[in-house]
C-alpha cells in the first residue's frame, strides 16, 4: 500500500537517509532495526508525513493517500497531555477530527479497553506508571482505527517485564485489528520477536543493508522457541557484518 | 522547623525594641515596634483606608497587565511577523525607570486613578507576558507533531494544547507581577503624592515624613509590607489550587 523508492533525506551535511527503498504491504508487521543514527526514526516521519524526502519519493496505493486518522503514532515517551486525564488523552484524535464526544465516548471507552486499561479513564497521567502511560499512548493511536501504526522506539524506556508484557499485548492487538505496523527498534530481540520483517538499516549515511523475513509462530511462546534464538543469532550475525564494512 | 520564620521574627522584634530603649533613640529616628504599633491604632482607619486605596490600584493594574499580557502572548505565538515586531519593544517597557516617565503619564492621561494604574501596569506587564510567551512555546515538538499528524488547524492548537501547556507559566509570571503591581502602584503615588495627589499608603509615609511623624510612616511601611507578603502568599495559593485542580501541579 505504501512503496518508497529511492528516498533521501539530508540535515545540513549530515546525510540522515541515502537511497532508501521500501514497500509495505497491508497487513505487514515491519520492523526498522538498528543503531541510533541510521535514520530509522526520520524514515518513520517522512511516511508520518511529518517531513518531506529531499530525494526519491514516496507514493501511496491509488485511494490509499492517509486522511488525518488514518495514521497512528507512538512516540518513544508517552507523550500525553499531562492535564487531560486518560480518557481525554485518549479522545483528543477524535476531538481534532470534530467528532462530538457523545459519538467519540464509545471509541474512546473500547481503545482503553483494547489496551487493558479499563477503569483508568478519568486517572492522570502522572498518576499511571509508565507502561500505562505507554498504554494511554497506543490507546490513543488506535481511537481512529488507524490503516497504518507507526511507532518509534515505544518500549525502549520501559522496564524488562513491563516492555514484555506490552510487546505481547502489541501483538495480539495487531493480530485482532488486522493493520499495518511499522516499528523502529534498537533491540535485536524486540525486533526478532515482533515483527515479521526486520528491516536492517546501517548509518552514516542511513540506509537499509538488508532485510529477514521472520520464520517465526507470532504469540508470547515464541521467545521461548528455538526458531527464536536462531534468528536473534542470524539478525545479530547479520548486523555485525554490516557494521564491520 | 515550621515555627522557625515566626520566632525569628518576634525574636528580632524584642531586640529592636530593647535597642531603642536602652539606647535612648528619639522615636523621631528609630521608632520601636511598639511606638509603631500605637501610631497605627492611633489613627488605623486612616491607614487602612489608605491601603484600600492602593491595593485597588495594585489589582486594577495586575488585571490589566494579565489581560494584555496574555493576549499579546497569544498574538506573538500565533504570529512571527508580530513576534519580530513587538518582543523587542516589550524590553523597552521593562527597562525602563517608572519613576522617569511617571510624571509624564500623570500629566497624559489626567485622571490621577487611571494615571496611578497606567504606572503600575507598565511595571507589572512584563513577567506576566514573557512567562505566558514561553508557556506557549513550551509544548513538547512530538505533541506539535500529533496536532498536525491529524490535521490540527492553528486554533485547535492553541486551544487544546499551547494555551494549556501556557498556565503553570502564567501563573508564575502572574506571582511575580502581582508584587510589581505594588511596588508600581507605590512609586507612582509617590510621584503623584509629591503633586498634591491624596490617597494611597505611599502619600501617608510622605505626609508623615513632612511632619516627622517616623513611628506612623513605619506604620504605613509596615503596612505596605504585609500587603506585598498577602499578594505573594494569596497568588502562590492560587497557583497550587489551579495545578491541582487540573492534576498535573
Amino acid at each position: 500500500m505504501l512503496r518508497l523508492s529511492g528516498v533521501g533525506r539530508r540535515f545540513g551535511t549530515i546525510e540522515a537517509l541515502h537511497d532508501v527503498s521500501l514497500s509495505i504491504r497491508p497487513g505487514d508487521f515491519v520492523a526498522l532495526l538498528g543503531p541510533s543514527g541510521c535514520g530509522k526514526s526520520t524514515l518513520l516521519r517522512l511516511i508520518a508525513g511529518l517531513d518531506q524526502p529531499d530525494s526519491g519519493f514516496l507514493a501511496w496505493e491509488q485511494g490509499h493517500a492517509p486522511k488525518p486518522g488514518d495514521i497512528g503514532f507512538v512516540f518513544q515517551d508517552a507523550t500525553l497531555l499531562p492535564w487531560a486525564s486518560a480518557a481525554e488523552n485518549v479522545l483528543l484524535p477524535l476531538r481534532l477530527k470534530g467528532i462530538p464526544r457523545e459519538m467519540a465516548a464509545p471509541e474512546v471507552h473500547a481503545a482503553l479497553h483494547s489496551v487493558g486499561l479499563d477503569g483508568f479513564e478519568a486517572a492522570r497521567p502522572r498518576q499511571l506508571s509508565g507502561g500505562m502511560r505507554m498504554r494511554v499512548s497506543i490507546a490513543r493511536a488506535l481511537v481512529t482505527r488507524p490503516r497504518i501504526l507507526l511507532m518509534d522506539e515505544p518500549f525502549a524506556a520501559l522496564d524488562e517485564f513491563t516492555r514484555h508484557k506490552l510487546q505481547e499485548d502489541l501483538l495480539s492487538l495487531w493480530q485482532d485489528l488486522r493493520c499495518t505496523v511499522v516499528f523502529v527498534t534498537h533491540s535485536i530481540y524486540e525486533a526478532a520477536f515482533l515483527a515479521r520483517r526486520i528491516v536492517l538499516m546501517t548509518p552514516r549515511p542511513g540506509r537499509i543493508d538488508h532485510e529477514i523475513a521472520s520464520p517465526l509462530q507470532p504469540g508470547p511462546e515464541a521467545r521461548l522457541m528455538p526458531a527464536y534464538a536462531a534468528l536473534v543469532a542470524q539478525v545479530t550475525h547479520d548486523m555485525q557484518r554490516s557494521m564491520a564494512v | 522547623m515550621k515555627y522557625a520564620p515566626t520566632l525569628f521574627g518576634l525574636l528580632a522584634l524584642l531586640v529592636w525594641e530593647a535597642a531603642v530603649r536602652i539606647s535612648d533613640v528619639p522615636s523621631y529616628l528609630v521608632p520601636g515596634p511598639v511606638a509603631i504599633i500605637a501610631a497605627f491604632l492611633a489613627d488605623p482607619d486612616g491607614l487602612l483606608l489608605s491601603l484600600a486605596s492602593t491595593l485597588l490600584v495594585t489589582f486594577a493594574a495586575l488585571l490589566v497587565a494579565a489581560a494584555l499580557g496574555v493576549m499579546l502572548a497569544v498574538g506573538i505565538a500565533s504570529s512571527r511577523l508580530l513576534a519580530a515586531a513587538i518582543q523587542p519593544w516589550a524590553v523597552v517597557l521593562q527597562v525602563t525607570p517608572i519613576v522617569a516617565i511617571a510624571p509624564l503619564i500623570i500629566v497624559w492621561v489626567g485622571d490621577p486613578f487611571a494615571s496611578l494604574v497606567v504606572c503600575a501596569t507598565i511595571v507589572a506587564f512584563f513577567p506576566v507576558f514573557a512567562n505566558t510567551a514561553a508557556g506557549l512555546a513550551s509544548a513538547p515538538t512530538e505533541l506539535t507533531d500529533l496536532f498536525r499528524l491529524y490535521g490540527a488547524g492553528r486554533i485547535a492548537t492553541l486551544s487544546l494544547l499551547r494555551l494549556p501547556a501556557a498556565v503553570p507559566f502564567f501563573l508564575a509570571g502572574l506571582r511575580i507581577s502581582g508584587g510589581l503591581a505594588l511596588v508600581g502602584a507605590v512609586v507612582a503615588e509617590f510621584v503623584a503624592g509629591s503633586g498634591g495627589f491624596a490617597s494611597g499608603l505611599a502619600y501617608r509615609i510622605l505626609e508623615a515624613g513632612y511632619r516627622l511623624q517616623v513611628p506612623r510612616m513605619f506604620a504605613a511601611l509596615v503596612l505596605l509590607s504585609l500587603a506585598g507578603i498577602a499578594i505573594n502568599f494569596g497568588l502562590g495559593a492560587l497557583a497550587s489550587a489551579i495545578m491541582r485542580h487540573r492534576g498535573d501541579g
